[in-house]
């Protein structure tokens, strides 16, 4: 599995990398914000994007919009504090697949990528 | 917006699950008071609210608790001041208060990007016309203090002048 990281955090992407690693990704890239993200996502060809969502630049939705807008269709996990309802309808209806609320444990952000990588047939 | 007791049980709720499930750090706290001078801090996480709500929310550290609560959630060799234990302030601080204003009933809130301060003895200085409530947090790495900040509805909260300030300890 090749995972893109997209935090502004680098505690948090150093996490998250963690905990990828524990299920097996084979390459993991990061990117600092949506901007980033969208440079580099073309020549990585990840198999899943775990974005968040407040970041300076060019913020996760925003990601999400541009990267659904040209047609891609690589699973997006929102990671984020963002809880309220209404903000994960928002995603849902941007094109996010699945959502993770920070704080998370390993085991939970585990499961959510787990089951995000089945449901889109791609291999852990 | 007023500050009431449903928005600083936000904050309580937020915090605990923040501190037990990213540091595995059990946090206790003292009741919430509320403050109208300024507090000196050696390490503080500043994020601006706006929506529904504007204002912001400060956690405050001693250099020694931020050097811990830093090492329990982000791991060993992250040196004070550095631009790695920044980051890890300003998430914790992230997480803290987007948890709390996601928990706040009917209101539509955004968050800021934070900005950390790390020099000892700073003061950061909020407007005169908010309402601030200190609640004072304590674990077995050390205290710190969570700071909350709404101004009233009247205020224009995106003024620059009415933004908080830091003023060194020199």
């Amino acid at each position: 599995m090749r995972a893109l990281i997209v935090d502004d955090s680098k505690t948090m992407r150093r996490i998250i990398r963690g905990v990828l690693d524990n299920i097996g990704a084979t390459a993991l890239e990061e990117a600092e914000n949506g901007q980033d993200a969208l440079s580099k996502v073309d020549a990585f060809k990840p198999d899943i994007i775990l974005l968040d969502w407040n970041m300076p630049v060019m913020d996760g939705i925003n990601f999400v919009r541009n990267y659904r807008g040209a047609g891609k269709s690589t699973p997006i996990i929102m990671v984020t504090t963002e809880a309220e309802k209404a903000r994960v309808i928002e995603a849902i209806q941007a094109g996010v697949n699945n959502y993770a609320v920070k704080p998370f444990t390993p085991d939970s952000l585990s499961q959510i990528v787990m089951t995000t990588l089945q449901k889109a047939g791609v291999k852990a | 917006m007023s500050l009431d007791a449903s928005h600083i049980n936000a904050f309580l709720q937020a915090t605990t699950a923040v501190f037990d499930t990213m540091l595995q750090v059990p946090v206790t706290f003292d009741k919430p008071t509320p403050i109208t001078g300024q507090t000196k801090q050696d390490v503080s996480g500043v994020i601006g609210l706006s929506g529904n709500v504007s204002g912001s929310v400060i956690l405050g550290f001693s250099k020694e608790t931020a050097e811990g609560l830093v090492e329990a959630f982000a791991g060993p060799g992250m040196e004070f001041g550095s631009a790695d234990f920044a980051d890890a302030i300003g998430e914790l601080t992230n997480m803290v208060v987007g948890g709390a204003k996601s928990k706040f009933e009917g209101l539509s809130v955004s968050i800021g990007c934070p900005t950390v301060v790390a020099a000892p003895g700073h003061s950061v200085v909020n407007p005169s016309q908010a309402a601030r409530v200190k609640i004072p947090c304590h674990t077995d790495v050390g205290s710190f203090v969570i700071e909350v900040a709404f101004l009233p509805d009247r205020v224009e909260a995106q003024s620059e002048s009415l933004k908080p300030t830091i003023q060194t300890g020199a």
